[in-house]
């Protein structure tokens, strides 16, 4: 069975936030892990033999097995190892379902909306997607009250569960958006569930363990920004 | 199943998301209420089921709504489990991993080019989605050699979680080539997806739930004119 022989390597990019909901994921499960730090400029050969198809990180290679995509990886880390730490995912088959919903949602709708916004070139371009972004939250904030339902503090219910890593891998770069396009994506005015959630969840030591650095990200995204105007500029 | 269980799925026939939790249903034998929505007029119970999104499949499990056709698919599996009754998703760790990464696949990356074919707005636009497309299609060719191991299908001798995530673009796959002339899935290009594409069509799920592929035609005629209509009015 998967899982067995304890040989567990993360390959990942320090900023990455689908990188941190790996770490996420196995520091909650307290499942040792080796982490390669990969240089996405030089890509190693395991690296790329293990992730053909998208050639990005997170990849997680259980003995010698690779699973790529953060949320396959999570859920796979949930599967895997099921008498190891608490579960991700709720045991009752709704719940599961509604769990995932939201899931979907973070991916299809905040992620999506949000990337844009360290793509883009223009000031134009990257309000809007803030602002579609903002939108997608605010639905989120929906999410939240439905999966918490009134039994506790977390999309889990009284501890992080499945969507509460989803989101929780995105922190530091939430918290980033604001000092890099003025917008706070969580307001405690528009989405105070959300706002008290974020607070709460950084107080966990598993975020204490795994989060990055705010300002490091926020250095690392105006960087990545230069790079891309001045590449504009060249054109 | 349990005595007064209440299954009804709100969907479309030509919905490759619909089509997907409808031949989840039936391929668990489970009965179930399927109810045609009007995507011009919406029902109260589609908008109340699904206020986050507005569309279908939506799944009401005695009165519960489980939306996103993927979420609709792995809920039907796991409710519906036990001797006998064929299983979706794998039961191994590693192959659920797998399956997941490439059902994940065909909706990020195939379905939206595929979609693109039908909305571009210039034949330029079309000659770049179908291009990417067929690039698309390429890893999922080497996929089934993979996840198949010489099987019918991917999940292996009964369709799986991404045979009906490919499986349900099949018939969309088969109106683009009748409206332009593009062939994503060929005997010469994409010999395995061919022949599962082939058996797919023939599976006892497939024949009961399948759309004529003009009604897809029809339907993609619409999209198309919506889309420049869209584009006009800009």
């Amino acid at each position: 069975m998967a899982g067995g022989n304890g040989e567990l390597k993360l390959l990942g990019m320090w900023s990455s936030p689908f990188v941190t909901r790996a770490k996420l994921a196995l520091h909650i499960k307290c499942l040792p892990y080796e982490y390669v730090e990969e240089d996405l400029g030089n890509k190693s050969e395991l690296f790329l033999s293990s992730n053909p198809v998208y050639k990005t990180v997170p990849v997680l290679i259980d003995n010698g097995k690779p699973i790529c995509e953060s949320s396959v990886i999570v859920q796979y880390i949930d599967d895997a190892f099921p008498g190891v730490g608490p579960s991700l995912l709720p045991a009752d088959p709704y719940e599961r379902a509604v769990a995932r919903f939201w899931a979907a949602y973070i991916e299809d709708k905040v992620v999506t909306s949000w990337a844009p916004v360290f793509r883009v070139k223009t000031d134009e371009e990257r309000a809007e997607a803030v602002r579609q972004t903002v939108a997608a939250v605010e639905v989120l904030e929906g999410g939240l009250k439905e999966c918490s339902g009134g039994k506790g503090a977390f999309f889990g219910g009284d501890s992080v569960g499945y969507v509460d890593v989803l989101l929780g891998g995105l922190v530091s770069w939430l918290k980033a958006n604001e000092p890099l396009t003025g917008t706070k994506l969580i307001d405690a005015a528009k989405t105070p569930l959300l706002a008290a959630w974020m607070e709460r969840f950084c107080e966990l030591d598993m975020a204490k363990a795994v989060l990055q650095d705010v300002d490091a990200v926020v250095e690392y995204a105006m960087a990545l920004r230069a790079r891309l105007a001045a590449s504009a500029g060249n054109n | 199943m349990a005595a007064k269980e209440e299954l009804k799925l709100l969907g479309v026939d030509v919905s490759p998301f619909a089509i997907r939790a409808h031949m989840a249903v039936v391929i668990k034998g489970v009965s179930c209420e399927y109810v045609v929505e009007d995507l011009s007029n919406k029902s109260e119970l589609l908008l109340s089921s699904n206020p986050v999104y507005k569309k279908v499949p939506v799944l009401i499990h005695n009165g519960k709504p489980i939306c996103e056709s993927l979420v609709i698919v792995q809920y039907v599996d796991e409710i519906f489990s036990g001797d006998g009754v064929p299983s979706i998703l794998p039961t191994d760790p590693y192959e659920r991993a797998i399956a997941r990464f490439w059902a994940a696949y065909v909706d990020d990356k195939f379905f939206p080019v595929l979609r693109g074919i039908v909305l571009a707005l210039t034949e330029q636009e079309r000659v770049e989605k179908a291009t990417e497309t067929l690039a698309a299609i390429e890893p999922l060719e080497e996929a089934f050699a993979m996840c198949s191991k010489g099987k019918a299908f991917f999940s292996g001798d009964s369709i799986g979680y991404v045979d009906l995530a490919l499986g349900s673009l099949l018939v969309w796959i088969e109106a683009i080539r009748r409206m332009y002339n593009i062939e994503i899935i060929s005997a010469s290009k994409t010999p395995r997806l061919s022949a599962w594409a082939e058996r797919f069509g023939e599976s006892a799920a497939a024949k009961e739930v399948l759309p004529e592929v003009d009604k897809a035609v029809q339907f993609g005629k619409m999209l198309e004119a919506a889309a420049s209509a869209a584009a006009a009015s800009k």
